[in-house]
């Protein structure tokens, strides 16, 4: 991956922004060398990112204070959570706080977790930001107090500034909107001092979030509700089988239809161009293709899944070992496990299906309005196949009906059949391209179907002797931009959370085996941790059980490193919460912790079970993710991450007939949880002085596993065969 | 054809394929993008509205059939459930991703329209209709129950 140059840091830089001016502040930040998370996310050299992005802040002479968010707000609230730290710094009023998307510029906005590209994705927007933020904040202060010095002739040191309103003891005072044009004329102080945590104002305690609003009202837009002058609506003709193209398409029928403008073939399918939305998808069932597939999977599930249980039997490459483990361990089958676990393809499926708009700019470059994810990764693409120079694209970041990874695109893809859309119409008249929910099923970019084998043996002293893990599946960092994150033959991010866990295993060896095929796959909301998490969460619950061990004690007493406190903290705490693993009768609980993106979540859900599938009544999470910067969103994520990882556990595959057309279509046959599935969650956050690290998908992980070993203790199996509908009711 | 109905009290005409589904006219012709697509068959409730106070799915409602219905849209929706639903949706700053939070606005209404103290039990089934892929269910939940309280119900 290329990392970068961020430009040389300019103490002060002035921007005639829309309405007021900008302040923008460039940081020297240090790297952080190869942490875990530039392992996984930096790819490349990361030591090579000198500085951070900037962070601006505009004010505005209406005294409004503008937040340039430099990660995309799709439900994870970064909107609210990176102007939190800045209105904190500057002691604004926060109901003057806004905040908008920052342009796509990875010079200015580079996420330095993702070695310097513009990007959200891994939990990482809070981590990557909370300094960077607060010093911008605290720099358009200092710069604010200097301007007023200078107005009153007082010195700085004797201004003093509470909710936006910059003060003096002789009586002076005056807005931030007041002082932002002086403001902007001061030099920015290099290192600006930080409060210290007891002088915080917002970070830690709840402020409205700054998007509820607008998300209540039908104001808020999303890439769907943008409408340029003269704006064709185009949707795709798709393959139903991964890696088909078109032999030849018949658009006679399609053309007929009042509204239809165009019918074009791209790269991808055949693209319909209509007046309106109802025409393009009238025409295209009228349209009829003829695919070529003799490049395509023309497997089924079962048989893509056969292929993996088989390449399990064996270990792969190595990711993980400590001590010895050979057959002999497991040779005493009254004291060994052994468990293969099938979890299936997942679509990721957010509210809004994937969409984008694009139009030619009068200085002949193109702008696109997406919700895009990479941002540096779409606007390269769009600049290549629309054939204009990177600097010509304007990429607009708009709000997104959820993403949970669909948007983080390594291949660029969406952006490229957007671009691709245009130019075939011959790129001058505005398109939008619109996926439907059926293009968003059988689109591809699943969580990849994985196999798992375990073995564990549990000695005579009630010890775990020897513990063995392989994994098969596909890899999507292998052939794309994060290979980085493939060394030695093993992809991080398949085996994440099972190459080491928590446990003290004297006797492990984790290994995995990539086996890639033409389904396109791609991270989904906690990535290898999906199913890494249920598996070592599941084994170990069935191991220690084996060992006549408590689940909870049982885990602490092995959590004995001391990087592993956090984690053991969190399950000691959630266990508090709940009051013990005790359920009323006809229920069961089930624990599980799991640290994943640097956070420590541990949940115990109580289950019973009703028509032969779990139903959850309620759940308990204890989250560690360093300072809570702002709780109750934390508290959401964790929510929500329970309920679309309970959808996936209960329900959801995604299946490949046979031959290799995609089974499902809609959410009909692809279904989420409902209001009346969703159990009652109650979250405890722990007090905390460590950096913050991410919400976003460390929720997930425990809640599958948890579920899971209820289901044990209720039914005498642990569902291993993925979604529980199908093991349970089968 | 020319179909003329109501929308957000305000009488409207307009010449569409028959067949165009309320959601496509909506957004298309009248620029109301506050009701949304999240499936196009009746699965999500994305597209919610009201048709003479009653919610419906505008996905698979031709507008053919609305010759002189009333139709409400988030937008228009007013009135004291809507109030007591907005308040309440502020309180436990309900939405994530926002995108699905149009249609349970609506559907949250219409059911505190009929029944003002809604039991979870009542809350499941009235919106059991929309997805939320974020799973925003708990303060969904609690929001819809704290609005009928403020209704005095
Ligand atoms: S879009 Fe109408 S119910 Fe889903
Ligand atoms: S808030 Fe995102 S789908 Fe409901």
């Amino acid at each position: 991956m290329t990392v970068m140059e961020a430009p040389a840091p300019s103490r002060r830089a002035f921007l005639a922004g829309a309405g007021g001016l900008v302040i923008a502040v460039a940081l020297p930040v240090k790297s952080r060398g190869q942490s875990g998370e530039e392992r996984i996310f930096g790819g490349g050299d990361a030591s090579n990112i000198k500085y951070a992005p900037n962070a601006f802040v505009r004010i505005s002479p209406d005294n409004t204070v503008t937040i340039l968010i430099k990660h995309i707000e799709f439900g994870q609230g970064p909107f609210t959570g990176l102007a939190t730290l800045v209105a904190d710094e500057m002691d604004a009023d926060w109901s003057q706080i806004r905040a908008e998307h920052a342009p796509a510029n990875a010079e200015l906005y580079g996420n330095i977790m993702f070695g310097g590209m513009q990007g959200t994705g891994g939990s990482t927007a809070m981590a990557a930001s909370f300094d960077v933020m607060r010093k911008a904040g605290a720099a358009a202060k200092a710069m604010l107090v200097a301007a007023a010095a200078e107005s009153w002739g007082v010195p700085a040191s004797e201004i003093s500034v509470s909710k936006g309103v910059l003060s003096h003891s002789s009586g002076k005072s005056g807005s931030f909107g007041e002082f932002a044009e002086a403001a902007a004329a001061q030099e920015a102080p290099a290192e600006p001092t930080l409060k210290t945590p007891d002088q915080w104002i917002y970070i830690g305690k709840d402020v409205p979030k700054l998007d509820t609003g607008m998300k209540s009202t039908g104001e808020a837009q999303f890439t769907l509700d943008i409408y340029r002058e003269g704006m064709l609506t185009v949707v795709v003709a798709h393959p139903v089988k991964f890696g088909a193209t078109v032999a030849s398409f018949d658009d006679k029928a399609a053309r007929e239809v009042p509204g239809v403008v165009d019918v074009k073939k791209i790269s991808s399918g055949v693209a319909i161009y209509a007046k309106n939305t109802f025409a393009a998808l009238k025409a295209r069932k009228a349209l009829k293709v003829e695919w070529d597939e003799s490049a395509a999977e023309t497997r089924s599930t079962d048989e893509i899944a056969a292929e993996r249980r088989d390449a399990v039997k064996s270990r792969g490459a190595v990711a993980g070992e400590n001590g010895t483990v050979d057959d002999s361990a497991f040779a005493d089958a009254a004291n060994s496990i052994e468990a293969e676990y099938i979890f299936p393809y997942l679509v990721h499926a957010p509210m809004e299906p994937l969409d984008a708009v694009v139009e030619r700019k009068e200085d002949g470059g193109v702008e696109v309005w997406m919700g895009s994810q990479i941002q540096t990764m779409d606007k390269a693409t769009i600049a290549e196949a629309c054939n204009v120079e990177p600097e010509k694209v304007t990429l607009n970041t708009v709000l997104a009906g959820g993403s949970f990874g669909r948007r983080a695109q390594s291949d660029a893809h969406f952006a490229r059949e957007a671009a691709e859309v245009f130019m075939a119409a011959g790129g001058e008249t505005p398109v939008k391209l619109m996926w439907t929910r059926e293009d968003d099923i059988q689109g591809g970019y699943y969580r990849p179907l994985m196999v798992h084998r375990m073995r564990g043996a549990v000695n005579d002293a009630g010890d775990i002797a020897a513990w063995e893990h392989v994994i098969a599946g596909q890899s999507f960092v292998a052939n794309s931009p994060f290979e980085g994150m493939l060394q030695g033959g093993v992809d991080a991010t398949m085996v994440e959370g099972a190459s080491e866990t928590p446990y003290a295993l004297p006797n492990y060896n984790t290994s995995a085996h990539i086996i890639n095929n033409p389904v396109t796959t791609l991270w989904w909301r906690s990535v290898g941790h999906t199913h890494t998490g249920y598996a070592v969460e599941t084994f170990i619950d069935e191991l220690l059980e084996k060992a006549g061990k408590d689940p909870v004690e049982g885990r602490l007493a092995l959590m004995t490193a001391p990087k592993h406190q956090r984690l053991a903290n969190v399950l000691k705490r959630v266990n508090a919460m709940a009051g013990g693993m005790e359920a009323p009768e006809g229920r069961a609980r089930g624990v599980a912790a799991v640290e994943s993106f640097r956070s420590y979540v541990a949940e115990i859900a109580e289950v019973s079970m009703e028509d032969g599938l779990p139903r959850v009544h309620k759940v308990w999470c204890a989250v560690d993710c360093g300072i809570p910067v702002n709780p109750e969103i934390i508290k959401a994520q964790m929510e929500g991450g329970i309920g679309y990882g309970l959808s996936a556990i209960l329900f959801n595959e995604l299946t490949l007939d046979e031959g290799g057309a995609v089974t499902q279509s809609n959410f009909h046959d692809y279904r989420s949880l409902r209001i009346s599935e969703m159990p009652d969650v109650e979250v405890e956050i722990i007090a905390s002085n460590e950096p913050p690290t991410g919400v976003g998908e460390p929720g997930l992980p425990p809640i599958g596993p948890a579920v899971a070993n209820a289901v044990r203790r209720l039914s005498g199996a642990t569902p291993r065969n993925l979604p529980m509908i199908k093991s349970l009711q089968a | 054809m020319s179909i003329s109905f109501k929308v957000n009290n305000e009488q409207r005409t307009l010449d569409v394929d028959p067949d165009t589904p309320l959601l496509w006219v909506l957004r298309d012709d009248l620029r109301l993008t506050g009701t949304k697509f999240g499936c196009g068959i009746a699965q999500c409730g994305a597209c919610t509205v009201h048709v003479n106070g009653q919610p419906r799915r505008a996905c698979v409602t031709p507008v053919s059939t609305l010759d002189g219905a009333s139709v409400t849209t988030i937008e228009g929706l007013e009135g004291p459930q809507a109030d007591a639903v907005r308040e309440a949706w502020a309180e436990y700053d309900t939405p994530q991703c926002g995108y699905c939070q149009s249609g349970q606005i609506m559907t949250a209404a219409a059911l505190l329209s009929r029944n003002p103290k809604p039991s979870d039990e009542d809350i499941d089934k009235a919106l059991a209709g929309n997805i939320c892929k974020c799973a925003t269910y708990v303060r969904i939940r609690k929001a819809v129950k704290s609005a009928g309280e403020k209704l005095g119900g």
